[in-house]
């Protein structure tokens, strides 16, 4: 009797804690293997149905898959590093893999890209068969974040990034007494004019920008240094730069208090907003900033639906860039040849890369320099913006960035950074135990780091 | 003497006393082992799926084991280092601490709710109808996933929710319930409490069914009024179940997760204080994935949960059957000493 209780304790113990025990992780493989082809199932890991479109709609029609070949799409969303989770997990078992389960292509963000970039998992462009000489028309700076640390280039985009400042033409007449993007510039110049042109948009009842986040990049793009350094932590001074100045806006009532990808931050999008300005680059404007400026979804995009076509573009305080896609073939691959022909098509067909900038509703802004100068120069005019053509600013602005200083494989602890100073914006924490919170978390996602 | 063709038994009749011979073969069917064929694919499962991730946690809390880049796991024994990192910085007491604060606020008014649902569902001269009925409605918020009760929440007390329409109607400025502290965790604490008092009532209620109602007739041929019948008779006579539905509830308490992660975006709300001990276990796993102090941190969580769960199994045993076992066994020792 007194044995089968305590069986019973023992296993009541365990069945009720069992649960809070981890998973155990895949020892690594180690073998490296070279990519082959032949495959029939062509595995692409990304986080949402962006790479999908443009496959579907620029790629697949003019070149189907050979018979029998068939595409699966494993989306894992990047909201709480869950997607780079999916593929640390995944990525050290490639080479073991069975045929059909082997990732062929992964896609991963600026960020974090480096990450994947200096592991041998992605497959050099080199091994794939894609020239320097084809892809010699790509803008430099994303060949620097799809290289690795000795320059060889193993990731390869098709868009680039960079940012403007958009704003309402309709309170920039009300406000400025203009809508006219050169005009409005002067208002934005520089970061002091910023914040005196914020004022006069409070004084007027209009918010300046959304949220304590919009201004990041903007700021952070032209750091001094990148946040990890020889394996410290250590906040760059443009970092708290943006931190002061969002303390300022959000005291001030310059922003509506709301936080990146919030429901109440894309409202402030709709017609009726008060919010006059969000930053972004082409693939937030058509990605994101029409489906919150839309009324009516099922009219599309047609100028007075919403706020569609009460948009303008400019260059905005400084010049940045925010995000863009990294197509990487994984390590023992067994379909090069398709790989090799999509990142040859969408990533350097300068014909197809004009139209994904030009088709309407895609309006992306892709890598290639010339065919962009091409788009600048012509006659294109975006609805959402009003009938401006965007393109010539979006050159200008591509052709400064410059990521020499800021690249690290941890940039995605800017997105820590940014909801850990949300506490400090609202008023809960000063900025010294707010800096402190970020420090104790940043260590938590990477214990390799030291703090300064 | 008669030889039956089926069994080949011999059955030998005599006056007064019969004896049936059996074949050997037939002496020593044993249906035990059936038993435990049944049972072994949950042990096999549970081996494999449970015991031996629990057994390599345990590990794990020794060693410093983490992913850098999502490269090779570094990997090397530190003895107890991992512990006293933990235990050197507040944040352990600090989560604890929250975890126990929005426990508390859910579990006093769902055990407060619970006892007099289930007290007036079972009480025999109130006859209430349709308590099926009832039973089945303060159920039902059991029923959704924790995950979407959350997103529910959330987008009701969000800055563009519903009830921030309501506010600004009236006061013209919105109430950032995901900003406040309090409020973060109020919310948090009643959907808890939304979700565990229906199952908390149907269990209690089932306690008090289980009580022998010829008490509750003598007690009022005696003159007890309700209140009386409940302290002096239902109260006590429930006390194990009412220790095991608490304890049970800290255990869950204890692991509270989907609900705050969800709320507070994984973030744990203002300044952290709406983290609980296991999103703190889940930012270990995040990122770099960190099974050392993860499984240092299980260990310690083992420990507590372990603990409250000795409770319960000292606290439901029958003091009764204890005394007379512990009586009897007295009886035999003294017996052996020759007294």
């Amino acid at each position: 009797m007194r044995l089968r209780k305590s069986i019973a304790l023992i296993a009541a113990v365990a069945l009720s804690i069992g649960v809070m025990s981890g998973c155990t992780p895949k020892e690594d493989s180690g073998a490296a293997s070279a990519p082959t082809a032949g495959g029939k199932v062509l595995n692409i890991y990304c986080w949402n149905d962006e790479f999908r479109s443009r496959v579907e709609k620029y790629y697949l029609p003019e070149h189907p898959l050979p018979d029998g070949v068939t595409i699966s799409w494993i989306v894992t969303p990047n909201a709480d590093m869950a997607y780079q989770t999916k593929l640390d997990q995944t990525l050290p078992g490639n080479v073991t893999a069975a045929a059909n389960d082997k990732i062929d292509i992964f896609l991963v963000e600026a960020d974090y890209a480096a990450k994947y970039i200096n592991t041998k998992y992605a497959v050099p462009l080199s091994e794939i068969g894609i020239t320097d000489a084809e892809i010699a028309d790509q803008y430099a700076y994303t060949k620097q974040i799809g290289s690795d640390e000795k320059g060889v280039i193993k990731g390869i985009s098709w868009q680039a990034a960079p940012n403007l400042f958009l704003y309402r033409r309709s309170i920039a007449n009300l406000v400025l007494g203009t809508d006219d993007p050169l005009e409005v510039q002067k208002s934005v110049a520089d970061w002091t004019t910023f914040e005196n042109t914020a004022g006069t948009m409070s004084a007027s009842g209009y918010q300046m920008v959304s949220g304590y986040d919009d201004t990041f990049r903007a700021f952070s793009n032209s750091a001094e240094k990148a946040i990890v350094e020889n394996g410290i932590i250590e906040v760059p001074k443009a970092w708290l730069d943006w931190v002061d100045q969002t303390k300022l806006f959000s005291d001030n009532g310059y922003n509506n208090r709301t936080r990146l990808w919030d429901t109440a931050w894309g409202a402030g999008m709709a017609k009726d907003s008060t919010v006059f300005g969000y930053f972004g680059p082409a693939w937030f404007i058509n990605f994101t900033l029409v489906d919150y400026s839309m009324a009516n979804a099922e009219e599309g995009i047609v100028a007075g639906n919403g706020s569609i076509g009460d948009w303008a573009v400019t260059d905005g305080p400084a010049p940045s860039y925010w995000g863009g896609t990294w197509i990487c073939a994984a390590e023992a691959t067994d379909n090069i040849d398709e790989i090799r022909s999509i990142m040859r098509v969408l990533c350097t067909d300068k014909a197809i890369m004009k139209q994904i900038a030009t088709d309407p509703g895609v309006e992306d802004y892709t890598n290639t320099m010339s065919g962009m100068r091409e788009v600048a120069d012509s006659d294109y005019s975006s609805i959402t913006l009003g009938g401006q053509n965007p393109f010539p600013l979006y050159t200008a602005v591509a052709d400064r960035i410059d990521i020499s200083k800021t690249i690290s494989p941890y940039n995605q602890l800017a997105e820590t950074f940014q909801t850990v100073m949300a506490d400090y914006f609202s008023g809960a924490v000063d900025r010294d135990t707010a800096l402190e919170n970020f420090y104790t978390a940043a260590r938590e996602k990477y214990p390799e780091l030291k703090r300064p | 003497m008669a030889v039956n063709a089926r069994s080949g038994a011999i059955t030998y009749s005599g006056s007064g006393s019969s004896v049936v011979a059996r074949p050997h073969r037939h002496k020593s069917i044993s249906y035990e082992k059936w038993g435990y064929f049944f049972i072994a694919p949950f042990f096999i499962v549970y081996a494999v799926a449970s015991l031996y991730p629990l057994i390599m946690t345990f590990i794990y809390g020794f060693f410093e084991r983490y992913q850098v880049l999502g490269q090779d796991m570094h990997n090397e024994f530190i003895g107890l280092d991992n512990f006293r990192q933990l235990f050197s910085s507040p944040d352990v007491a600090r989560f604890a601490g929250n975890t126990f604060i929005i426990w508390v606020v859910g579990f006093i008014p769902q055990i407060f709710i619970s006892l007099i649902l289930a007290s007036w569902f079972t009480d025999l001269r109130l006859k209430l109808h349709a308590t099926g009925f009832f039973k089945v409605v303060i159920y039902l918020p059991n029923v959704i996933m924790a995950a979407a009760m959350s997103f529910l929440f959330w987008a009701l007390f969000g800055d563009t929710g519903p009830i921030n329409q309501m506010i600004a109607e009236r006061t013209g400025s919105i109430f950032q319930f995901m900003v406040s502290i309090p409020a973060t965790r109020l919310i948090i604490s009643g959907i808890n409490f939304l979700m565990w008092f229906g199952n908390t009532s149907i269990m209690l209620m089932a306690a008090i069914n289980g009580i022998d109602t010829s008490l509750y007739e003598a007690a009022s041929i005696d003159g007890a009024n309700s209140s009386q019948t409940f302290w002096r008779i239902t109260m006590p006579l429930i006390r194990p179940i009412l220790l095991y539905v608490i304890v049970t509830s800290l255990i869950g308490g204890l692991q509270m997760f989907d609900i705050p992660n969800i709320m507070t975006r994984g973030a744990g709300g203002t300044d952290r204080t709406s983290m609980t001990l296991v999103m703190y276990l889940n930012n270990f796993l995040s990122g770099t994935r960190d099974y050392g102090m993860a499984g240092a941190l299980s260990i310690i969580l083992f420990v507590v949960g372990g603990v409250l769960s000795l409770i319960v199994f000292y606290g439901m045993r029958d003091k009764d059957a204890v005394k007379a076992d512990k009586q009897k066994r007295k009886l035999i020792r003294d017996r052996k000493r020759g007294i």
